[in-house]
């Protein structure tokens, strides 16, 4: 088979599957956020955009993937980092490591709730040191510092394994060689690590820090478990649309706002970390 | 791989063989109540089973609930036999997708009730099926602290921001406790206990100078409420937690509390205001969707779930009490009883002031909701003003009135056409 | 080499830095498995322990919980179409889009980025919006309520990971390898099966267990979308958040349990061939 045609052959199956299960339905609910039953108007982008909680959640949501995306790369290259040294034990260090993968959102936000409740886990900690008396109340009002210092902590749990197990496999694409010549000329660590490393492993990089964004902005559950109804955020105020407020136009003006960000990140994360044409290793 | 995909070929042929073969046999009863696992466990095993045909109980949250029944709706054939919802569930949906249920020959007792399952029609569109209330309850542990000369089950809001003072004070920690989370019922102490305590209205008062005294008073309560409330849902488990000794909550969200320890709690009477002792119903109903695919089945489930037996187990089940006149036995669960009692003693109370369930708003209900939730939100959370808040939210309540058309219910005035905001 | 290289004065500060980098794992594994112990007291404990205070350090062993969904009727059929559902998005996310990662991969040709776009797309907006018109689809071309139906729309969240992570791993094999092959006489798809293939086998164990993970775990479709043949998820988690805390804690549990052993099994594809590259 030619060049040519080959890739539009490999593409094809997922082409059509998504036409056919994804955009079919997405073209239908987009339709509704451009109209008010008989034309086409921006009155629904405009009613959820000056919404007293709009600003407010869009904030938050930002703020919170600010947050926690860096921090994210960070742990999961050096837990990446950290395994590709090790010896013995590797197999269950990564295997104990991956285990976050396999807990749904709602089951973290559980998790981490019984830690930050006010008869929780935490609070028995610092019962049991003699650092405090009486259970403190973490998850409240005024407390936004520690609300969100919740909600960042359980999502950088949960969700690193993602990153992890992206750069692991990416990682052990990287040729030894490469690491033993550099180990002969004298190269440090940490120089190995910025100048091997790093610039081999951009593809995966590239693809954990998208797939990562794109799942920040519709964090959700684990925002409900922890922070109520005190750290609104974009995919909150989506559902409370389509399902409590029975406004399925505004739900979706929404849900195209959230996607207009999610691409608009994406493309910068991209254009950032671009794969150089005809690189290879 | 290859052996994958032959397993996964083999278990879709088998899925799809049983489904063909179960569609027929039970009746699919889609409900937003009895949600908590137990309580979808007690309504398959001591409900249900009695119903003379297979049924499939399943509770949903409202999200899936409404979708798939949508769904139904719009291709036009379905499996969904019997809906299960509260008043306000149905109140959102079309008429013509729900099936008359008028010659069925059962209701409730209560004329008001079957009044309102007509949903502004001339035919039943559902019947009544259980009905339940918002009530107060404490660890006994705060008793101590009311205030001199306050009686539990004829409090007043000034009493209760005293009780929940004291308790404060002696405590050091704010233990009154309302359920203001994501999933909690926190509109509906809005529009059916502090507004009918305090303006004697809901919708026509919403601005009114009665309103922002309701407010302050509501600030001040705030001051002694534990500040997580905003992550509380259901009462009951601040109050076996010990996190809450004084709340308000639905009295099937309290039933925990009261059936795991009994003797640590007591339910009593909501406050009362200047306008009286304001308190509404949460009416929940059956219905059958247009697309029901056995028809005989799901009237014949509608009136095995009125029968006076079934009323009594399913009060059993999920602390939702009776629609039909029925003898309550003596050996109900400590949760019942108290919740029953405190809610007798809220009706017969002096100076009762009884509201109904918003009627006519159709799918505007969440938007109604959202009014009363943004207003808290800003003056108690926001501390935004008062006055400039109502002014703010007045307009969009206005709107909502306006839109649907829908006339007052008590205890506001009655009026002609939309419930005007005064 | 290590000897050759380290001299005396080295050898305190390679011993500090052995102990700190022992420490950090030590750290990080706590770090994760602490959490989930919590979670196991909790569905190990009595509901009195669950809402005491201060709470117990170790479990109690108290099975009520647990017991309770042992009885729960229908648990082993939804716990199977658990496992169906999630084993048919694991395999057609990845026939479907191991190829197009490999198109992404090799070859430059016109509507790559509307393709890139669409992929990413799929992921970026949220599910229970498409539900309804989806559901409708299902119910007239009779796909409603099949574990099959259910596994479709599981891909489209899966493929996504499918498509961009065997991308990456494809980038990262050098073309010049498969380049070799063709001149020693392989075609392009044995070049491709004996020589590509078996190095990027951990990314494709990878993004398998992320379709399987997604799938599992995926509430509202499961909702929707399944009556008679309800997955375990859709059985228990949807209505957990509404239920008393000592049985949120369990059923938390035994969702997660499944997951972590199927991590557990397959964690050897996941991780095998990097021994290999390594040593």
């Amino acid at each position: 088979m030619s060049a040519r045609v080959l890739p539009y052959v490999l593409i094809l199956p997922v082409t059509l599957f998504l036409c056919l299960f994804f955009l079919y339905p997405f073209i239908l609910v987009s339709q509704q956020a451009f109209s008010n039953g008989s034309e086409l108007t921006l009155d629904n982008f405009r009613e959820v955009t000056s919404h007293w909680k709009f600003p407010i959640s869009m904030k938050n949501t930002l703020l919170l993937a600010a947050v926690v995306v860096p921090i994210q790369v960070a742990l999961a290259l050096l837990m990446a980092t950290m395994v590709s040294k090790m010896g013995k034990g590797r197999d269950l260090v990564l295997y104990i490591w991956t285990i976050p993968l396999g807990i749904s959102d709602l089951a973290a936000g559980i998790i981490w709730l019984a830690i930050f409740d006010q008869s929780g886990f935490l609070n028995s900690m610092m019962h049991g040191l003699g650092v405090i008396d009486k259970p403190l109340n973490l998850l409240s009002y005024q407390h936004p510092g520690v609300v969100f210092l919740a909600i960042a902590l359980a999502e950088i749990w949960r969700a690193t394994a993602i990153m992890l197990v992206i750069l692991v496999a990416g990682i052990g694409l990287i040729p030894k060689e490469y690491y033993e010549a550099a180990e002969v000329f004298g190269a440090s660590p940490w120089k190995r690590f910025l100048r091997i490393t790093l610039p081999l492993l951009r593809p995966s990089l590239q693809t954990a820090l998208v797939l990562r964004v794109i799942l920040a902005f519709e964090i959700f559950a684990v925002v409900a478990a922890l922070g109520g109804t005190l750290f609104p955020v974009l995919m909150g105020e989506t559902y409370a649309y389509q399902f409590d407020l029975l406004n399925s136009r505004a739900a979706a003006a929404m849900a195209l706002i959230i996607l207009g960000i999610s691409i608009g990140f994406t493309l910068i994360i991209l254009r950032v970390l671009r794969v150089p044409k005809g690189a290879s290793i | 791989m290859t052996l994958f995909s032959k397993i996964a070929g083999v278990a879709s042929g088998v899925a799809l063989s049983c489904t063909a073969m179960a569609a027929q046999a039970d009746v699919l009863f889609w409900s937003t109540q009895a949600k908590p696992v137990e309580e979808s466990q007690a309504m398959r095993e001591q409900v249900l089973a009695g119903a003379g045909q297979g049924v499939d109980y399943q509770p949903n949250d409202a999200g899936p609930w409404l979708t798939r029944l949508n769904a139904e709706l719009q291709s036009g054939s379905g499996t969904i036999g019997v809906l299960g919802g509260l008043h306000g569930d149905f109140a959102a949906m079309s008429p013509d997708d729900l099936v008359d249920l008028s010659d069925l020959g059962v209701s409730s007792a209560s004329e008001t009730f079957n009044t309102l399952a007509m949903l502004g029609t001339d035919k039943m569109l559902y019947i009544p099926w259980m009905q339940a209330s918002y009530i107060m309850a404490a660890n006994k542990e705060a008793l101590p602290y009311l205030p001199e000369g306050a009686d539990i089950d004829a409090l007043t809001y000034d009493q209760l921001i005293e009780w929940a003072a004291n308790v404060h004070e002696a405590t050091g920690e704010p233990k009154f406790g309302f359920p203001a989370g994501p999933k909690g019922l926190k509109h509906r102490f809005f529009q059916g206990y502090l507004y009918p305590s305090y303006t004697n209205g809901v919708v026509r008062t919403f601005a009114s100078d009665d309103a922002v005294v309701a407010w302050e008073k509501f600030r001040e309560l705030w001051e002694h409420t534990n500040p997580a409330s905003t992550n509380f849902s259901f009462m009951q488990e601040q109050l076996l937690s010990g996190d809450a000794w004084i709340v308000f909550d639905h009295t099937s969200r309290l039933a925990q509390a009261f059936n795991d320890r009994p003797d640590d709690f007591v339910a009593f009477p909501a406050p009362a205001g200047p306008a009286g002792r304001g308190f509404m119903p949460v009416l929940a109903g059956v219905a059958i969707p247009r697309t029901a695919p056995d028809m005989e089945a799901a009237k014949a489930l509608v009136k095995y779930m009125l029968a006076p037996e079934t009323q009594i187990a399913t009060l059993r089940a999920t602390n939702f009490f009776p629609v039909v006149d029925v003898a309550l036995p003596d050996d109900l669960p400590p949760s019942v009883q108290a919740a029953g009692a405190a809610v007798a003693k809220m009706s017969a109370s002096p100076d009762a002031n009884p509201g109904l369930l918003p009627a006519g708003l159709g799918d505007k209900g969440g938007e109604f909701n959202r009014v009363f939730v943004d207003a808290f939100e800003r003056i108690v959370l926001a501390r935004q003003d008062i006055r400039a808040v109502l002014d703010d939210e007045k307009g969009k309540l206005a709107a909502i009135m306006e839109e649907t058309g829908a006339p007052c219910w008590a205890p506001d005035a009655p009026s002609e056409g939309a419930c005007p905001v005064e | 080499m290590t000897d050759a290289v380290a001299s005396a004065p080295g050898a305190d500060t390679r011993k500090s830095a052995r102990f700190l980098y022992v420490s950090a794992v030590v750290f990080l594994c706590a770090w994760v498995l602490v959490p989930i112990y919590f979670l196991l007291i909790n569905t190990l404990s009595s509901p009195e322990t669950v809402t005491s205070f201060p709470k117990p350090f170790l479990p109690e062993f108290d099975m009520g919980s647990l017991t309770f969904f042992a009885g729960f009727a229908g648990i082993l059929t939804a716990l199977k179409n658990s496992v169906v559902v999630a084993g048919m998005t694991m395999v057609m996310s990845i026939v479907i889009g191991a190829p197009a990662g490999y198109a992404l991969s090799r070859f430059e040709f016109r509507g790559k980025g509307l393709f890139r776009l669409l992929i990413l797309l799929t992921r970026a907006f949220p599910l229970p919006l498409l539900a309804l018109p989806l559901a409708v689809l299902f119910i007239r071309t009779g796909l409603d309520d099949t574990a099959f139906g259910l596994a479709i729309v599981h891909t489209t969240l899966a493929i996504p990971f499918a498509v961009l992570i065997t991308f990456s791993l494809f980038s990262g094999i050098p073309i010049e390898l498969e380049e070799a092959a063709w001149t020693l006489g392989c075609t392009r798809l044995t070049a491709f099966t004996k020589v590509v293939l078996p190095l990027i086998l951990p990314g494709i164990a990878a993004s398998a267990i992320f379709a399987f993970v997604i799938s599992w775990n995926e509430v509202f479709a499961a909702a929707v979308l399944t009556i008679e043949n309800r997955t375990l998820t859709a059985f228990l988690l949807q209505n957990l958040d509404t239920s008393p805390l000592h049985l949120k804690f369990a059923g938390g549990f035994i969702l997660v349990v499944p997951a972590l052993i199927f991590i557990f099994a397959v964690r050897k594809y996941l991780f095998a061939m990097w021994g290999i590259a390594n040593r």
